[in-house]
């Protein structure tokens, strides 16, 4: 099994016509015939997108639309920061089960309103600003680099996009390969935090092991460890390894991503690691032994 | 986006916020006709940098003086005194370098009779997704040692973004702040105020530090420290040509301009990343290996070669760099572009001092080709932990 998506997953693009949409359908169209179904665009509802392989796609005018003509159980979303939010609000009205947003830079205020609508509906949201999710080779939904991945028995879940790809290509190098990968986004208020993912990859039989990758700001990892804790206590649990990104990074200053920042006695490295090292996550210090430091777990 | 004090408060004001009547002084020959605008017989002269702790902050020069960055005058020879003594000094407060902050702006305000000092701040709600009101009634000092040492005289007032600042949410951070008579009446107007101004202007925090009771009994916001959401500021014009640039560290300034995430650090190793993750974490690993990043740079996904050679140029602006690393991960961005735009800089730039160049993902092999060909003295690195040896060991000599 694999956690969120799989090879039956049917996926509409919101922004399909635009440069990155485009890019990125094409990367999934190709990466074992990911089930890309539709696209939408207010104004273009009725054509076709043709990408540069001969690939084609009709357009819908509105995701309801798309979601009834289709089928489509999942929406990924690279509409431009400023319309990033309503496109969310239209997949959660349609009822969409899956919302993935690649789009960075939402405002936050936008995300607060989106929020408010997502708790009161059945849609899960994943993002914004993150890399989406991959299914080795089942379905790729968002811009991972497909070629770092294998099947296997690692459940990544991370903050950060191009740490999650390190994740990927060192399991994939030590042999262990992945169930599922999911990028949850470095925004301050997302769809998804890490506990819920946590939770799928403990109820997963297919995914053995579990590497978590945070980053400073916030209080979400020490959430997630407390839930880990809580969880071993109940005897679940699996072989965790982590890493929080931002030791060396300076307070108050907000690093690249816009959750990324220690303010006050919040949001530190060093306690995000003391928490997860007493829920039994072993924290590699360094990003590059994600891999090794899985393999070490294994061996005892 | 941090602003001024005194933008802050003229934010508020458009909204009918209660604010002292104030000048700003960017000049200091502006000083006496500013001067001659307030009344008195009581004048606070502060300075305006993009710091907190100005009052119990030192000057650095001599002839500004003993006292801190916030000085009351009881005549107008001595507002003139005042900020004669402070206007072009360096600040030092706990959250400035050891270096200060020129103070090129001050804001001469009138003075008020302060009965009661209060703590009221909004932001972000990481946890809950909701806008958060932070109350307390020990205003005018550190909240962080508040928060650590009486936790319970700090409340939390959440308010649903769906209904807004409603009257009995008003009334919650009335009695949180103990207010009473016309102080809670002018409260029930201020709340919702200070809610619209945070919301509509998209501010990230809205600090006011302390807001006052006043010997007669009203309302007044002594203190505002307001910053916006980067994210946001395409929608509001108003606000970003509130900006000043002189806050920031320059290579900052210009890294804004190609839309790269750069900041300065005291560290001798430049690092170019892709990723904000990765680009903290590569800082990390630098300082594993018993080195200091120079700063933290992420190109972003989208980067072509002019932008990679942009971010290469602003690396080597700063002086203290003695080597660099570039790590990319290439998923949205191929690794040949990215060779193809450290080649360009490289050359334009007479690059002195070793580099470290790790490239993964994307067209990976034609990458790796366009710098091994280049004829440069690059280093490659296979992976990220190879890559951060090899230029600690290269700047170490």
């Amino acid at each position: 099994m694999s956690i969120l998506i799989n090879q039956d997953t049917k996926i509409i693009v919101q922004g399909l016509t635009g440069k990155t949409g485009s890019f990125h359908t094409e990367q999934a169209l190709a990466y074992h015939n990911t089930m890309m179904v539709a696209g939408t665009h207010p104004k273009k509802g009725g054509t076709n997108w043709n990408g540069s392989n001969g690939e084609t796609l009709p357009i819908f005018t509105t995701v309801a639309e798309a979601k009834e003509v289709t089928g489509a159980d999942a929406s990924v979303i690279y509409v431009p920061p400023a319309g990033a939010a309503s496109a969310i609000e239209e997949a959660i009205e349609a009822e969409i089960p899956l919302i993935i947003c690649i789009t960075e830079g939402v405002p936050v205020l936008d995300m607060v309103r989106v929020k408010a609508k997502l708790d009161k509906s059945n849609s899960r949201l994943i993002g914004p600003n993150c890399p989406g999710v991959l299914t080795p080779e089942q379905c790729k939904i968002g811009i991972m680099p497909g070629s770092i991945f294998q099947k296997g028995s690692v459940g990544v879940v991370s903050r950060s996009g191009t740490l999650t790809y390190e994740a990927v290509y060192q399991t994939s190098q030590v042999g262990l390969g992945q169930t599922t990968a999911v990028g949850i986004g470095g925004d301050p208020v997302k769809g998804t935090e890490f506990i819920d993912m946590l939770e799928m990859f403990l109820a997963d039989d297919e995914t053995k092991q579990i590497i978590m990758i945070g980053e400073i700001g916030g209080s979400a990892e020490e959430e997630a460890a407390q839930f880990i804790k809580d969880e071993a206590a109940k005897g679940r649990s699996k072989p965790m390894v982590g890493f929080i990104a931002g030791r060396t990074a300076p307070p108050g200053r907000t690093m690249g991503h816009a959750g990324a920042i220690v303010s006050g006695s919040q949001g530190g490295a060093e306690d995000k690691i003391a928490a997860m090292e007493a829920a039994g996550i072993r924290v590699s210090p360094s990003p590059a032994r994600l891999g090794t430091t899985m393999m070490d777990v294994l061996k005892g | 986006m941090n602003i001024h004090e005194y933008q802050a408060k003229a934010v508020l004001k458009s909204f009918g916020a209660p604010v002292a009547d104030g000048v700003p002084i960017l000049s200091i020959d502006d000083i006496q006709t500013a001067v001659d605008t307030l009344p008195g017989p009581l004048w606070v002269v502060k300075s305006q940098i993009h710091a907190g702790g100005r009052g119990k902050g030192k000057f650095v020069e001599a002839a500004a003086g003993e006292k801190g960055g916030v000085r009351l005058a009881f005549s107008k020879d001595e507002v003139l005194e005042h900020a004669k003594a402070m206007f072009g000094h360096h600040l030092v407060t706990a959250q400035t370098s050891a270096e200060g902050k020129q103070v090129n702006r001050l804001y001469i305000e009138d003075g008020a009779d302060i009965a009661t000092e209060l703590y009221l701040s909004m932001l972000v709600d990481r946890q809950t997704g909701n806008v958060a009101v932070v109350a307390s009634t020990e205003g005018g000092m550190d909240i962080e040692a508040v928060a650590h040492d009486t936790p319970d005289l700090i409340m939390n007032i959440q308010i649903d973004p769906a209904v807004g600042m409603t009257d009995a949410k008003a009334q919650e951070i009335n009695e949180a702040l103990k207010l009473k008579g016309e102080a809670a009446k002018d409260g029930l107007k201020l709340f919702p105020i200070l809610y619209k101004a945070f919301t509509e202007k998209d501010m990230s925090m809205l600090e006011i530090n302390p807001l006052i009771v006043m010997e007669n009994g009203h309302l007044r916001v002594l203190d505002a420290k307001v910053s916006f959401d980067e994210n946001a500021l395409f929608r509001h014009p108003d606000i970003e040509e509130l900006r000043d640039e002189t806050e920031q560290d320059e290579k900052e300034v210009e890294a804004g301009e190609w839309d790269l995430a750069y900041i300065a650090l005291d560290g001798t190793i430049g690092c170019m990343v892709n990723g904000a993750g990765l680009a903290m974490a590569t800082m990390d690993i630098i300082k594993l290996y018993g080195e200091e990043p120079a700063n933290f740079c992420d190109v972003g996904g989208g980067a072509n070669a002019e932008k990679v050679a942009a971010a290469f140029k602003i690396i080597m602006k700063d002086p203290n760099v003695q080597g660099i690393l570039v790590n990319i991960f290439g998923g949205i961005m191929k690794c040949d572009v990215i060779a193809e735009g450290v080649i360009q800089a490289v050359k334009e730039t007479n690059l002195a001092v070793p580099l470290v160049v790790r490239l993964e993902g994307t067209n990976v092999e034609k990458g790796k080709e366009i710098i091994a060909n280049s004829g440069l003295n690059v280093i490659p690195a296979d992976d990220l932990d190879d890559a951060a040896q090899k230029i600690v060991a290269a700047v170490k000599g």
